[in-house]
């Protein structure tokens, strides 16, 4: 189908981008690289009177690296992101998550901080933000905030930002010395939106004991969920871990829905055993850093 | 109620193009029906087909989740740039026509743009890589075989030019664009 008519808005500064937001109200979106918002506005599950389209608007393109993390800025394609090997050396999971959304024609359009401002409890990156304790900037007329990764998240395509604000960067923090990551998932078809998903860091102390084991889960959730397992696993070596004992211990935690893709009990056997790979893979991971 | 229209210029294979549209005109719809350009094929219009990629400075893109308006300034290259101005076929259009890589033709532009993009970064693919590199395009009719097969042709045809070419091996290298 065709989208519905809407008033188009194309700003070239960060100001004018603010100021037509403020402008719009609730009637007007912010439009990033559409790979979300314009197959709802084609099956006409949103109308908004206005369209801000922030493309054209400079510098706000780059994927900077510092002893912090990695700030991804709200034009910078998938892609990009997922090219930057300063990037992925600084955090792994940014690239080992990209890799799993949509198909490379998607990730040259669409925004990794777009993704985080739809919400989607199925993205990586909304995944990946939450387990590495990340965190958005949203910026309106009003000014600047910091919204943690747990504060913004607050249902399915559902977020804390406010009508008027743009987010303009997200910033997905170092993992702790000793740490590695690993992302795994289920879908029905090839680049398709997981059944589940997991994204799991585990730290090592320097005798390359486990000192911290934590998942974030896509699809099994209203939002990117993140559960502690440590316990499970504290104290061994990567070798003489029992990760299946982690993944069981997930089970009791995790109550999904079921839907035409998988039922909720298929989504809840995929968590466990997901889980258990994950946190294998990412405690590889850590050793050879 | 009528529709605001907008005039927008775009850059079509090489050649510049004026069109007035309402906001919401979809890229493809616009190289179809404003610009006659009719390579371009239609099937979802969420994304998932892929018969609708065109380049977008250089970068394969779907044409029906991106505006007309916001496809100004940008340098777009759809199925009919592929081949030379002397109509000479590009190698993966000769690729395709070779291993029968398709039969009723809908999903073709779409394969074609898509890898005509992926062997400019990754000239000697795998099979593996190749499989890989159609994964976001759909077929209805070939079962994906020979699309795979032609993909591998494409690689082999252009290294082939590429070492018959004054200058040799290079101008088939990874890097041409980005
Ligand atoms: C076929 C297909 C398969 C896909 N599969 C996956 C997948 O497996 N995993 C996955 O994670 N994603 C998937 N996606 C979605 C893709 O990752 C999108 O790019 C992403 O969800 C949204 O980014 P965008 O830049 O395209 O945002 P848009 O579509 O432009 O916007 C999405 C929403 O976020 C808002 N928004 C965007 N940017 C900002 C901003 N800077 N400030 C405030 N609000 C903003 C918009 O107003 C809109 O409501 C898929 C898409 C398609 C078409
Ligand atoms: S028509 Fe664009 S992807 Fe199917
Ligand atoms: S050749 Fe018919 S859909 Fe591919």
């Amino acid at each position: 189908m065709k989208p519905p008519p809407f008033a188009y808005h194309a700003p070239t500064t960060l100001a004018e981008a603010l100021d037509a937001l403020a402008d719009v109200g609730t009637d007007g979106k912010v439009l990033a690289g559409g790979q979300s918002l314009i197959p709802l506005l084609n099956m006409r599950l949103a109308a908004p009177g206005h369209l801000v389209d922030v493309n054209g608007v400079a510098g706000l393109d780059h994927v900077s690296v510092d002893a912090s993390g990695v700030r991804v800025g709200a034009l910078a394609r998938h892609a990009d992101v997922e090219a930057d090997d300063d990037a992925a050396a600084a955090v792994p999971l940014l690239r080992q998550g990209l890799r799993l959304v949509a198909h490379p024609v998607i990730r040259n359009r669409g925004t990794t901080v777009g993704s985080l401002a739809h919400a989607d409890p199925s993205a990586e990156m909304t995944a990946a933000l939450a387990l590495l304790g990340g965190s958005v900037t949203a910026a309106s007329t009003a000014g600047r905030r910091t919204i943690s990764a747990a504060d913004f998240f607050v249902g399915p395509l559902e977020s804390s930002l406010r009508t008027g604000e743009l987010l303009v960067d997200a910033h997905f923090p170092r993992p702790p010395a000793g740490s590695g990551t690993a992302f795994t998932e289920l879908a029905r078809r090839h680049g398709d939106y997981a059944m589940c998903g997991v994204a799991a860091l585990v730290t090592l102390d320097d005798d390359l004991r486990v000192t911290a084991a934590r998942a974030a889960y896509l699809s099994v959730a209203p939002v990117p969920l993140v559960l502690d397992l440590t316990e499970a696993v504290a104290g061994r070596t990567p070798d003489t871990a029992d990760f299946d004992a982690a993944g069981r211990l997930v089970r009791g935690r995790l109550d999904p829905e079921g839907d035409i893709h998988a039922t909720a009990e298929y989504r809840a056997h995929l968590a466990e055993v997901l889980t258990a790979r994950a946190l294998r893979e990412a405690a590889g991971n850590a050793v050879r850093r | 109620m009528s529709e605001e229209l907008h005039e927008i210029r775009l850059r079509v294979n090489g050649a510049e193009h004026t069109a007035t549209v309402p906001a919401r005109r979809l890229l493809s719809d616009c190289l179809r029906q404003d610009l006659g350009l009719t390579g371009t094929h239609v099937g979802c219009e969420h994304g998932v087909c892929g018969a609708c990629t065109v380049r977008v400075d250089g970068r394969p893109t779907r044409s029906c989740l991106m505006f007309a308006v916001s496809a100004q300034g940008h340098e777009i290259t759809t199925v009919e740039g592929l081949a030379e101005p002397d109509g000479t076929l590009h190698p993966v259009q000769r690729a395709f026509r070779e291993c029968h890589g398709l039969q009723c033709g809908f999903c073709t532009p779409g394969f074609l743009t898509v890898v005509s993009a992926y062997l400019e970064d990754n000239p000697d693919p795998t099979e593996e890589e190749a499989r890989e590199a159609v994964g976001g395009n759909l077929c209805r009719c070939t079962g994906y075989q020979n699309i795979v097969k032609a993909v591998l042709r494409a690689a082999e045809i252009r290294r082939e030019e590429a070492a018959a070419a004054p200058g040799g091996e290079r101008a088939a290298g990874a890097g041409e664009r980005r």
